[in-house]
């Protein structure tokens, strides 16, 4: 044996030698257990800015989108910057479960359950905004094509507004979909190991009478499968559809042709930061340090880096393109964007979302947790900015000069932004405690992917090691913890 | 209170041990209900087809309707008339030929009526009337629906009755027979009220008779009167003029009663390649200035010497570029002859007679001095005896008609007390203003539109004023009191009847007079006597050009918006936006750009784009005005300022409206120029300006080009159709190959055009509220304005130069050169965004273009807005949801949403909020809910009536009767509207005009509202 060829091993993906039980226990623990001091304290905060939100919504809807900053000229500001601001964070989610399914991507599998919840918590803020930024958002059903008595009047198909509806909507249910999938057998190892009745009820349902058959796992694969490629082209479609909203329109600034893999790949940019912010928390909260491990940071830091360059790129060719058109409009819309009086906005966005992803390239920074956690919410903040800088820099200073004006939020437009960003919290923090946030059935698929410990006990005990006996003796060890 | 009263219901009850009574009570039902025998009934039970099913449908179905039917409906009152008046149809508008005479406007007009309310003011359009419909006038019919006017008559301001005024008015005359009492009315320049007047002084010989114009045009008129010997000002027909040198004159506001707007625009558009030229002379940037070819910021003692030189005298001391001007214009002048015409708007006797003696040295076709205008009589000279014999208590009654001296008298602290000490002090009035306030009599006036009267606009031209509506309130008018002081038992009507019929008249009869509203006739009336006799030469004539030590010369002048002040109570015009300021709801100091800069006066915009201006306290002799807010104003002559009168009212006006500074205060002799001292005080004013960006920015927005250039040069040169290129070749903007869409079939029926001729538009604004009136535009207040959330379907850009022409913004946009460094395009561009401190001016008013290919109508997810088959971009209220992305891809930015609800609400307690106010909604347009977008909609409602009435006629439609309500309104004739498809239509002409262009073309929305070019008549002689 002596001269043999030894290949490269892999990372692990999951550290700390974990059994399978090991996982099981890891993962069921915040759901079992009881909510401690700093949850509580997290969840009060994001309650009270969900009831602020809430509040406010009540008082736009019953007085009128008069209680927001907008005005003649600005008839979008904070609301859709919003609305696109966390359609875009949820992105993440699906490329990381459905694209990196089908690449074979086994490092997903530490994060895609929370990514998918991410996205889903983020589409119901986003699916929010269009509604409640209508005049009239009790007539809100309008906007979808059903049967009527109003004559015949339907939907126009033309309108970009309108593809948003069928999007965000397909989005949002398939994702839906593919997330309760994928958790079906562990919401079964929840409800098998449930003590109280209640529980086992509850997760009796939730797990849709998972059997845990082979034939079960066969379907699941398959569906998962199937899901994954019908997710796929959703990655690229939702957010283009968004961008569409502005590209098809002729205001200069948003009539872009570039809009909609610049919006794509800014969607997956501020959803990889997004995921990094919420799960450098949940690891370090939850304990799962083994499972979210540096490398995982590591990897999406990459993401970032990569996207954020595709996106600073794509500023630079709106600029260049502006100069290059001729026409005047488009320049003035991008010389007033790095030079009017938003300059502050834009070069926010430029140096969040262009600079700072830079440091990426040092292999220290991004392993660094801390940084990574810092430019992840730069990041956001900068993609926040982008939208700003899209929607509001382009609509005050359009064509007419006679109608230039600025925008200035009330409260009210910080109150809801606020709200949502409280409902997310909410929405995750329940998660949190309820469901299995890591895909523990999956996960236990990677456990031996690289065969180290079978390396470690030949070296311990020599070739003639019985190794499922060490195995029994792991777990039973765990099991009297 | 309870009541211990019983009622007997039989004489059983008398009984009190009565059985029967005893069971009556206990049992609620006289005969038992067989419940036992109907539920112990198996059989019919079982026979019966009624299942439990049926049975609890039953009672769901009865609880549902008895819960129902307790439900009650709003309920509204309305009478039905018991016999329906032959006029009124309704739904069918009925209109009236009037004449309005407030003293400050004069003018023959159409009332539009929809079931007995009078919604809409329009102009008479027979040749023969006179009269400027500018906004106020347009606005007037909300005025009819004040909340705040006077209900009743007041004695010592409790509500009484007309009888006890009555005799209280006459026993206070009749005590006063041997003091000097005052009647100071308004200018009437109606005949029979003048006799009135006369038999009412002859019964009482104390009372003197003296006419008050609240704003002055007392010098004009003396050098009128004394060269001509009428108490009149001359007419001008600026048609006819070929050269037009203005100093100091806004003869496209209210100068000298206004109304020149339509001669003027005649001779504007260019004819055979003549168009007339047009010099300005002045301080504050006014409406003439910035229309005129040429204008020269000038201060009013400046302007005097321009005059001067204009007619002979010297030009030395005056700086070189007016020098220059003034050798141009006296170039053009002597070129044009008999064509050329020199006005001034200055308040001095020798500067209006040398104009009036220039035109008449070389018999000037532009002035007519035979037929002149008689809409303002007051005396400078007279008013200031009134005011200081009330003051030193000589005069001890004043009875004040139609006007408001205790708010608009200069140095009103001491005439206040005084009028408050006075023996006998009556108003009539429309409102309790200042001045009935502090009357004892107040007799509660109608409003035009209620009341009889006659006038005489012109000499010559008589215009009826008649009712068109039954008095609101209690009200009575002054020609009716004076009638029932002299004993008679006539109404005014008779006497107006009588005095047309005997004096003016002739052959026609009362009611194709009445009917017409105007009459022209060649009869002589008997001159007015003034007591003031002819003495032209008092020093009160002139004003003082020597300028106090570190003061500034001030120009006080009228906006169009609020003239004299008496509409202050007018949400409508409180929120028309200034043509040239573009501020709303407020009057302000307008500064020159280095005179601010000197005093460290400051103009900026704060973080929801409103603009901010610093306070300045200003001082006239010893009158001051305290917090002045202050506007740095482009074209503002260095060493001067402006000031608009009209503001600063309180007494009877709410408390949103109740905007500016009374400028008054300094209106000293009643002369429009002081000299003032001025001081920076503390603080910042809040500015709503619908306008927040001034200068065009070097963009082909209002194509503009030289008379010259327009004369000798291809149409291609100077209104190029934009082309785009297409696989490598280059192909207009409207060639079928650059078009995206399919067009609709547009060759049967009508299509909608609207064409718009910068030349012909002086930005008056008269459009804005005549748009405001047919649509139901709400009034969104100061608050929302400032936040750029005005309603105006229809707005007036004005656009400065930011170098001294727009045509060197051309040059150096084009000479940019690279991004950065001082000619890059970077700093040209920022730099043209401040306007220059002398500018040019362009004014075009913007609606919805209605484009053909409309970007609005592809984005609105429920189809609210939608293309009609007239050409129409239509808005359906009511579909509409309120995503706002139409308005946000309008290239145009005319779309309105309403952010909240605008009416019966408190939060914008306008006229929309009372039923009083509510009366002048039209019923053809709906009011807007909150949410919904809404937008000019090229008044579909009165085409579509057009149509109609055609269609029932079984006609087709002549070119002319289609209408909106900005081209009806447009004096000027600059907005034409029509039917494209009708190839006899003016607008199908003027489409094919070379001059025609589209409103942003290359964007490829082909609207079907047009421009034509402005053409600058900037030529040398």
């Amino acid at each position: 044996m002596a001269s043999h060829y030894e290949a490269p091993i892999r990372k692990p993906l999951v550290t700390g030698n974990k059994s399978y039980h090991d996982v099981t226990v890891d993962v069921v623990t915040p759901v079992e257990g009881k909510a401690n001091k700093s949850w509580w304290i997290v969840f009060s905060i994001a309650l009270a800015a969900f009831s602020w939100g809430i509040g406010c919504i009540i008082y736009t809807v019953s007085t009128g989108i008069g209680t927001w900053g907008l005005n003649k000229t600005v008839g979008w500001a904070w609301d859709i910057t919003n609305f696109v601001w966390w359609v875009g964070i949820g992105h993440a989610g699906t490329l990381i479960s459905a694209v990196l399914l089908l690449f074979r991507q086994k490092w997903r599998m530490g994060i895609n359950r929370s990514a998918e919840a991410m996205t889903i918590f983020s589409v119901i803020q986003a699916g929010l905004f269009p509604i409640i930024h209508m005049g009239r958002p009790w007539l809100a059903y309008w906007v979808v094509p059903i049967p009527n008595q109003f004559g015949s009047l339907w939907v126009n198909f033309n309108s970009p507004l309108l593809w948003d509806v069928f999007a965000i909507s397909t989005y949002l249910s398939v994702s839906l979909v593919f997330w309760w999938t994928g958790l079906l057998p562990d919401f079964a190892m929840i409800r098998d190991r449930a003590i109280t009745p209640f529980n086992k009820k509850i997760y009796g349902i939730l797990s849709f009478g998972w059997s845990g058959r082979a034939k079960d796992w066969q379907r699941f694969e398959e569906v998962s499968l199937v899901l994954a490629g019908l997710a796929t082209p959703l990655v690229l479609s939702v957010h283009t559809i968004v961008s569409f909203d502005f590209a098809t329109s002729v205001i200069p600034g948003w009539h872009t042709t570039i809009f909609p893999p610049y919006f794509v790949a800014g969607a997956v940019f501020s959803g990889f930061a997004m995921v990094n912010t919420l799960l450098i928390i949940m690891r370090k909260v939850s304990n799962l340090e083994d499972y979210i491990t540096l490398q995982h940071i590591e990897l999406m830091n990459i993401v970032i880096m990569i996207t954020g360059s595709i996106v600073g790129v794509a500023y630079i060719t709106e600029l260049f393109i502006a100069w290059y058109s001729g026409v005047e409009y488009e320049q003035y819309a991008f010389l007033n964007r790095a030079t009017g009086p938003y300059w502050w906005a834009y070069w926010a966005m430029m140096t969040c979302n262009v600079f700072s992803p830079q440091f990426m390239w040092f292999p220290k920074l991004r392993r660094s947790i801390m940084f990574s956690f810092i430019i992840s919410i730069v990041v956001n903040i900068g993609m926040w900015f982008e939208r700003f800088v899209i929607i509001v820099t382009s609509l005050h200073r359009d064509y007419l000069p006679s109608s230039w004006t600025m925008f200035s939020p009330t409260f009210v437009d910080i109150g809801i932004f606020i709200g949502t960003i409280g409902f997310f919290f909410v929405l995750f923090l329940l998660y949190a405690r309820t469901f299995p946030v890591i895909a523990q059935a999956e996960v236990k698929s990677i456990l031996k992917s690289s065969g180290a410990n079978f390396k470690k006990l030949r070296a311990e005990h020599g070739d003639d090691a019985k190794h499922y006996g060490e195995e029994v003796e792991f777990s039973t060890k765990n099991k009297n913890n | 209170m309870s009541s211990n009263k019983k009622y007997w219901k039989s004489v059983e009850e008398l009984d009190e041990n009565s059985s029967i009574v005893k069971t009556l009570q206990q049992n609620e039902f006289v005969e038992e209900i067989p419940v036992d025998k109907f539920l112990g009934d198996k059989e019919t039970l079982e026979t019966s087809s009624t299942s439990r099913r049926d049975f609890l449908k039953y009672v769901g179905f009865t609880t549902a309707a008895a819960s129902l039917a307790a439900c009650e409906g709003p309920i509204k009152k309305s009478i039905p008339y018991v016999v329906l008046p032959d006029e009124i149809i309704p739904g069918i508008a009925n209109y009236y030929a009037t004449t309005i005479a407030d003293g400050f406007d004069f003018a023959n007009i159409l009332v539009k009526t929809r079931e007995g309310r009078p919604i809409k003011i329009e102009r008479n359009r027979l040749e023969q009337s006179v009269g400027s419909v500018n906004a106020r006038v347009h606005a007037s019919v909300l005025s009819l629906y004040d909340i705040n006017r006077l209900e009743s008559p007041l004695i010592d301001n409790k509500p009484s009755s007309w009888g006890e005024f009555d005799s209280a008015l006459e026993s206070k005359l009749n005590a006063l027979k041997n003091e000097k009492v005052v009647l100071l009315t308004q200018t009437f320049a109606s005949p029979s009220t003048s006799k009135l007047i006369k038999e009412f002084t002859k019964k009482y010989p104390n009372v003197r008779h003296v006419i008050y114009d609240t704003v002055s045009s007392s010098e004009a008129l003396d050098a009128f009167q004394s060269k001509y010997g009428v108490r009149a000002l001359a007419d001008f027909d600026f048609s006819k003029a070929e050269v037009i040198v203005s100093v100091g004159a806004d003869f496209l506001g209210d100068w000298q009663g206004g109304g020149f707007d339509s001669s003027y625009a005649k001779g504007r558009i260019p004819n055979q390649g003549k168009m007339s030229q047009h010099f300005q002379f002045e301080a504050n940037m006014t409406l003439s200035g910035a229309n005129s070819d040429k204008r020269i910021p000038a201060t009013p003692s400046q302007q005097k010497q321009v005059l001067k030189a204009l007619t002979g005298g010297t030009t030395s001391g005056l700086p070189a570029s007016i020098v220059a001007a003034i050798s141009k214009a006296k170039a053009a002048l002597s070129k044009a002859g008999d064509k050329g015409v020199i006005i001034t708007g200055l308040p001095d006797f020798t500067a209006q007679t040398s104009a009036l003696s220039y035109n008449e040295s070389v018999s000037s076709v532009v002035m007519n001095t035979e037929k002149p205008k008689m809409i303002r009589k007051g005396n400078s000279r007279a008013v200031l005896n009134v005011l200081n014999e009330v003051v030193d208590g000589t005069v001890k009654g004043l009875i004040s008609v139609g006007v408001d001296p205790v708010y608009s008298f200069p140095n009103n602290v001491a005439f206040t007390e005084a009028y408050s000490r006075l023996e006998l002090s009556a108003s009539f009035s429309f409102k309790k203003d200042a001045t009935a306030s502090l009357s004892q009599l107040v007799a509660a006036t109608p409003h035009y539109l209620e009341s009889w009267g006659d006038t005489q606009l012109k000499k010559g031209t008589f215009g009826l004023t008649q009712p068109t509506i039954k008095p609101l309130f209690d009200t009575r008018q002054f020609q009716e009191s004076l009638l029932k002081l002299l004993g008679s038992d006539k109404s005014y009507y008779d006497y107006i009847k009588e005095t047309w019929k005997k004096s003016i008249l002739g052959s026609t009869s009362w009611n194709n007079a009445l009917h017409d509203g105007v009459f022209v006739s060649d009869i002589e009336l008997e001159n007015e006597e003034f007591s003031t006799g002819s003495d032209f030469s008092s020093k009160n004539q002139s004003f003082d050009t020597k300028v106090v030590q570190g003061g500034l010369e001030l120009t006080l002048y009228t906006k169009i918006s609020m003239g004299d002040g008496q509409q202050a109570n007018n949400p409508w015009l409180q929120e028309l936006p200034d043509p040239i300021t573009r501020t709303t709801w407020d009057n302000y100091l307008t500064v020159s750009a280095a005179d601010a800069l000197e005093m460290g006066l400051e103009n900026k915009n704060v973080a929801n784009g409103g603009l901010n201006g610093s306070y300045v306290n200003i001082k006239v002799g010893e009158a001051t005005i305290e917090n002045i807010p202050v506007i740095i104003q482009p074209g503002q002559a260095k060493g001067s300022v402006g000031l608009a009168l009209g503001y600063g009212k309180t007494a009877s006006i709410q408390f949103e409206m109740q905007t500016g500074v009374n400028a008054y205060h300094v209106y000293n002799n009643f002369s429009s120029i002081q000299n003032v001292i001025i001081e920076k005080t503390s603080g910042e004013h809040e500015f709503a300006c619908v306008q927040l960006h001034n200068t065009m920015m070097g963009r082909d927005i209002i194509r503009e080009t030289s008379l010259e250039v327009f004369n000798t040069k291809e149409a291609s040169n100077w209104n190029p159709v934009p082309v785009v290129s297409k696989d490598h070749e280059e192909i207009s903007v409207n060639d079928p190959g650059a078009d995206l869409w399919t067009s609709f079939d547009r060759s049967i029926g009508p299509h909608f055009n609207l064409s718009i001729d910068l030349n012909a538009c002086t930005g008056c604004g008269a459009c804005v509220i005549a748009c405001h009136s047919e649509n139901n535009v709400p009034v969104v207040g100061k608050k929302e304005v400032r936040r750029s959330r005005d309603m105006h379907w229809l707005r007036i850009d004005r656009y400065y130069s930011s170098e001294d022409t727009f045509e060197s913004d051309l040059n150096k946009k084009e000479n940019a050169n690279g991004l950065f460094g001082e000619t890059g395009v970077k700093s040209t561009l920022i730099s043209m965004e401040d306007a220059s401190a002398s500018p040019e001016v362009a004014f075009q008013p913007v609606m919805c273009q209605h484009c053909n290919h409309a970007p609005c109508e592809t984005v609105c997810p429920v189809a609210a807005t939608s293309h009609g088959r007239q050409g129409q971009n239509q808005m359906a209220y009511n579909r509409c949801v309120g995503t706002r992305y139409c308005a946000n891809n309008c290239p145009y930015k005319v779309r309105r949403f309403n952010w909240f609800l605008y009416s019966e609400n408190e939060e914008f307690d306008y006229h929309m909020n009372n039923d009083l106010g509510r009366m002048v909604l039209n019923p053809d347009v709906v009011v807007r809910s909150r949410g919904v977008m809404e937008k000019c909609s090229m008044c579909i409602q009165m085409t579509q009536k057009t149509i109609l009435d055609a269609k029932n006629e079984g006609r087709a439609i002549k070119d002319g009767e289609f209408k909106t309500a900005c081209s009806a309104a447009c004096e000027s004739g600059a907005m034409v509207f029509g039917d494209v498809n009708d190839h006899e239509s003016e607008v199908n002409k003027l489409s094919k005009n070379n001059r025609m262009y589209h409103l942003l073309e290359a964007v490829g929305t082909k609207p079907n509202v047009f421009y034509q070019v402005k053409v600058r008549n900037s030529k040398e002689v």
